[in-house]
């Protein structure tokens, strides 16, 4: 009796002192549940989900504070990935959908003040005080925060039209149709 | 001929529809009225154009260089003028419009000065270049640069190169018939490709049903007398996709994760040796290339057509039927139906079936899979179509990829045998597509939090910066207010030149200290704010670039005039306020 004590003993304090042991050796930095919600965020750094940035809505969603809806760039694809994996309920878009854009600088207008510089998130517009500023296209998120701020109005969006290197094969839809 | 053969899994045998195209030699179409030459036309990078509306240029005259490595120059088909350099539409199952160069025929057809070489004399680096500018891309209809394909794996001895002759696609014959025609000068090119890769032994693969074409490729063996085998394999669909070819031949198995190179066995089409063997031995880039036109037409026939030359133009000379609905480009298995024949023929266009809703009725309405298995057991690849469909279908990619997605080849044998009428490959296509268009996705919002990450931390560090600033100018402030001796504590650490003046002249005029004072204060404002200024990025440099910037700064300072190690300051920094204290 007394020996199988000592042994349940001698190994409750073997194991707990490896599990503590792990529970600081190994332990997971940040928050591994922001970081996935974040990961599905598509990272434009708009602020339309009334957060400023992808990872404060994440931190907020992962916190129970806001709901998984909010993110008009995601689309319903985000919000379904969301839904995945937070195990909630899938729910329509808070706002409406919009095809990808990227932002264009009408260069004859602009009066160079940088003010579009400082908005942006992603560091997408080059330029300097009273010069000529433009926008690295590849760059854009499309997130339209340099649009207010130009004093001149000349930042325009435009949607990203399809082409050869964006093209994709279309769901088989006609054939479905024809059987149903 | 001692060859044994393996076999591959799975595989149909549709009516090959061959005969019709073979009755007439391969002839040359005659120069259409506008070429309109897309710039990209192989996998990879776009070329960059080189010729400007208005230019006149001859034939082979680069009109776009290659951009990178894995990417092929495009040249001027025929002499002429470059009227424009426009969107126009692609041969491309989308209809989408691609930068072409559209030039006008002066009828005299002239060559730019060819230069023959021969590729033993030079280095295989440079071979490689000669044939990446010379456009030389793979004409099965892939049309990946070749150049990129002839590097043997570093730690495998490259052992079979594979030519593949087989062309398993049916209606298809424009390899038949350049074989039976060119054979020499494509036994020729071969030792271009077997010299560059190393390869110890060369198969060419080519399917029973072209007695003709084995016959002709072997006379030209034997005539040049070079050890290649020539194989007939056993005519079965797809035999000529490059991963059954090689398996027939080698009895590799090449997964879609590995290149073939990493298996020690490369393969080329036909076309594309005989290609690369004109651009070195006549010194002739890629301009045109042989088309098959076949199916609905009066005429059915291979023609060497001009790259650029519009489908319609060509589609012409087979006199098309009445009851002709559509066009494919490619064949019946793999191709695809052309949105418009305004685009053009290009390096990947090796057939242009016209097609009558006799021929090709339209396929019956999708009905639900009832599982059968028969996809499954036609696979070449032996993959599970109905799984992979049943995935796709309800866009779960994940599990598509689960299922091997990447390893079909969209050969087609599977929608081919599925009795409910399924479109198994327009579901693989349409998943893969997706596929891809997430990772550009995924990457693109990486790259965008990286950037907004840069951002964020370079705003941190200005606003610590300025803060700091902003405390060292509250630090000298006070010395406005104070006379004269106060400000020697402020320039502690500098010449004393100032306060030595200022002091005695204190008591005298009040205001005259003052205002010497004041302007102390603002050099001193002026250079802490310079000193901000100074480069930043400079705390992590290496041994080398710290030596690298000390050696510049000491040429700096040599000439300015003073020796080196005397100016405490950098150049370009406040000068020390002892000269200016007192002027
Ligand atoms: S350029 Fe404008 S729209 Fe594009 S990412 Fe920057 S702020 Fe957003
Ligand atoms: S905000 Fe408008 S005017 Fe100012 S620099 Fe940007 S584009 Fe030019
Ligand atoms: S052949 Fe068609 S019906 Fe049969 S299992 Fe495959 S997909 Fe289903
Ligand atoms: S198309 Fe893909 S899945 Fe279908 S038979 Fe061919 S390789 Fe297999």
């Amino acid at each position: 009796m007394i020996t199988t004590l000592a042994i349940m003993a001698l190994g409750a304090i073997v194991l707990g002192a490896a599990l503590g042991y792990a529970s600081i050796r190994f332990k997971v930095e940040g928050d591994p549940l922001v970081e996935k919600i974040e990961a599905i965020l598509p990272q434009t750094q708009c602020g339309q989900c009334g957060y400023p940035g992808c990872k404060p809505y994440a931190a907020a969603i992962s916190a129970g504070e806001a709901d998984i809806n909010l993110c008009p760039p995601g689309g319903m694809d985000g919000v379904r990935k969301l839904a995945d994996l937070l195990g909630r309920e899938v729910k329509p878009l808070e706002a409406e959908e919009k095809p990808k854009q990227v932002a264009i600088i009408d260069e004859q207008t602009c009066i160079g003040c940088t003010l579009c510089i400082q908005a942006c998130p992603v560091d997408a517009i080059v330029g300097a005080a009273k010069q000529m500023h433009t926008v690295v296209e590849p760059l854009c998120t499309g997130c339209e925060l340099c649009v207010k701020p130009c004093p001149v109005e000349c930042i325009h969006m435009l949607p990203i039209n399809e082409n050869l290197d964006n093209w994709k094969w279309k769901y088989p839809v006609i054939e479905i149709r024809r059987a149903a | 001929m001692l060859q044994r053969l393996f076999g591959f899994k799975g595989g149909v045998k549709p009516q090959t529809h061959k005969a019709p195209s073979v009755q007439e030699p391969i002839a040359q179409a005659p120069l259409p009225a506008r070429l309109y030459v897309p710039l990209h036309q192989s996998i990879g990078g776009a070329p960059t154009p080189r010729v400007e509306a208005g230019e006149d240029v001859l034939k082979g005259q680069l009109i776009g260089g290659a951009d990178g490595w894995v990417s092929a120059a495009v040249h001027a088909p025929t002499s002429g003028r470059v009227v424009a350099i426009v969107d126009h539409v692609a041969a491309h199952p989308s209809g989408l419009p691609t930068l072409s160069v559209v030039i006008e025929p002066d009828g005299r057809d002239e060559w730019i000065a060819r230069t023959p070489l021969d590729h033993r004399s030079l280095p295989p680096e440079r071979v490689r270049e000669l044939l990446r500018d010379a456009g030389v891309v793979g004409l099965g209809g892939a049309a990946f640069p070749s150049h990129a394909k002839l590097t043997a794996a570093r730690s495998v001895p490259m052992e079979d190169l594979v030519i593949n002759g087989a062309e398993c696609e049916p209606y298809m014959t424009c390899d038949d018939m350049l074989m039976r025609e060119r054979a020499e000068e494509i036994v020729r090119g071969i030792a271009i490709f077997r010299d560059l890769l190393g390869a110890r032994r060369v198969l060419i693969g080519i399917e029973d049903n072209k007695p003709e074409a084995v016959a002709a490729m072997q006379a030209a063996v034997c005539g040049l007398a070079e050890d290649y085998e020539v194989v007939a394999v056993p005519t079965r669909y797809p035999a000529g996709g490059a991963k059954q070819l090689i398996r027939v031949l080698t009895g590799k198995e090449v997964p879609a994760s590995k290149r073939s190179t990493e298996l020690a066995v490369q393969c080329f089409n036909v076309a594309t040796v005989y290609t690369a063997y004109r651009a070195l031995a006549h010194g002739e880039p890629v301009v045109s290339r042989i088309v098959t036109l076949t199916g609905n037409v009066e005429r059915p026939r291979n023609w060497e057509v001009r790259l650029g030359t519009p489908l319609g133009d060509l589609v012409a000379l087979g006199r098309p039927k009445a009851d002709t609905s559509r066009y494919l480009m490619g064949g019946p298995m793999m191709g695809f139906a052309l949105p418009s024949l305004e685009a053009p023929v290009v390096k990947a266009t090796n057939c242009i079936i016209a097609a009558a809703p006799t021929t090709f009725p339209a396929s019956p309405p999708e009905m639900p899979c009832i599982r059968c298995g028969a996809c499954a057991e036609v696979c070449p690849h032996e993959l599970q179509p109905f799984e992979l469909y049943w995935f796709a279908r309800a866009r779960n990619f994940g599990k598509t990829q689960e299922y091997y997605l990447f390893d079909c080849i969209e050969c087609g044998c599977c929608s081919y045998v599925c009795p409910s009428h399924i479109p198994l490959v327009q579901y693989f296509r349409f998943a893969k597509s997706e596929i891809w268009a997430r990772e550009r996705e995924k990457n693109a919002a990486d790259a965008a939090k990286a950037r907004f990450e840069l951002r964020n931390a370079r705003e941190e560090r200005e606003k610590a910066e300025k803060a700091e600033r902003l405390a060292r100018t509250a630090a000298a402030r006070p010395a406005e207010k104070k006379p004269a001796p106060a400000s020697a504590e402020t320039v502690a650490g500098q010449p004393a030149a100032v306060p030595v003046d200022a002091a005695p002249a204190a008591p005298a005029v009040d205001a005259e200290a003052v205002k010497k004072a004041t302007i102390v204060a603002a050099m001193e404002r002026a250079r802490a704010q310079r000193e901000a200024a100074q480069p930043r990025n400079t705390e992590q440099l290496s041994r080398e670039q710290q030596q690298e910037i000390a050696a510049i700064e000491a040429r700096r300072a040599r000439v300015a005039g003073d020796p080196p190690g005397t100016r405490t300051t950098r150049p370009g920094s406040a000068p020390p306020p002892a000269e200016t204290g007192d002027s």
